[in-house]
């Protein structure tokens, strides 16, 4: 698992790369909220074009993230999210909480 | 019993094994000659059992964790199995939703999606003894059945 990072404007963009489960949430979460502290963003871009592999342990990044964004006002988006890990986010009603979006460009216009 | 193939793995529960035991049942499982889509559901649903055992059985001491999966015609059946606490009301941990570690992010919907990937899930546990997770997944795009 591998974390990509690029700022633009209030929103940090995090591409995550690889496989997400149990073994690595644990680090990535430290990593994301080391970057969100760090990058002083206020919006949180997710970039799952890259995941090749994610659980449910996937879920709890997410929220985990949200939960740390509202915080400061911001607001927490995935993009290029397939169709299984689609599912997975569904089950959970990740959505009510969390927007998603087509591409990359449509969230930065929306966010 | 009778079966066209069988398989045992035991491993320690860290969670390093996760990707490990999910790939191995993976391999095993595409002499069936499933899709891409059958092997990820089966791949998620082995990474979901394998963590529960290990965040939840073995509550992240080292324990041995046993994977035994049969192939019978054209289903793979898996059973994850760990000697670890147990669970209490096995009912209550199968909604959606619940968990009992909300602290560690976790998010509840282990076994939902063990459900939604796999044909059937069954959970034996008995408390102090250990817990064992019986799945089955049809596969549904085959031309030919193992011999």
């Amino acid at each position: 698992m591998k974390l990509l990072n690029e700022v633009i404007g209030n929103k940090l963009i995090v591409t995550m790369s690889g496989e997400l489960d149990h073994h690595v949430a644990k680090s990535i979460r430290i990593e994301v909220d080391e970057l969100i502290l760090k990058k002083r963003t206020k919006n949180l871009i997710f970039d799952m074009s890259q995941l090749k592999f994610m659980d449910s342990s996937g879920i709890g990044v997410i929220l985990g993230r949200y939960k740390n964004i509202t915080n400061i006002g911001g607001k927490v988006a995935v993009v290029n999210v397939s169709d299984r890990v689609d599912r997975i986010f569904s089950m959970t009603g990740l959505y009510k909480v969390i927007n998603k979006y087509e591409n990359m460009s449509t969230a930065l216009k929306h966010l | 019993m009778e079966y066209n193939n069988y398989m045992k793995l035991e491993f320690e529960s860290k969670s390093h094994n996760e990707a490990f035991a999910r790939v191995v049942v993976a391999a095993f499982a595409a002499q069936l000659d499933p899709t891409i889509e059958e092997i990820t559901d089966i791949k998620t649903s082995v990474s979901e059992a394998v963590t529960n055992a290990i965040i939840h059985g073995y509550e992240d001491k080292i324990g041995l964790i046993t994977i035994v999966a049969v192939i019978r015609g054209k289903e793979i059946e898996i059973d994850v199995s760990d000697n670890g606490k147990g669970i209490e009301n096995v009912i209550k941990a199968m909604e959606p939703l619940y968990t009992s570690k909300p602290e560690l992010e976790r998010s509840g919907i282990g076994f939902t999606v063990m459900e939604t990937f796999m044909n059937v899930v069954k959970v034996y546990s008995t408390v102090g003894e250990g817990t064992r997770i019986r799945m089955i997944k049809r596969i549904q795009n085959q031309n030919t059945e193992i011999r």
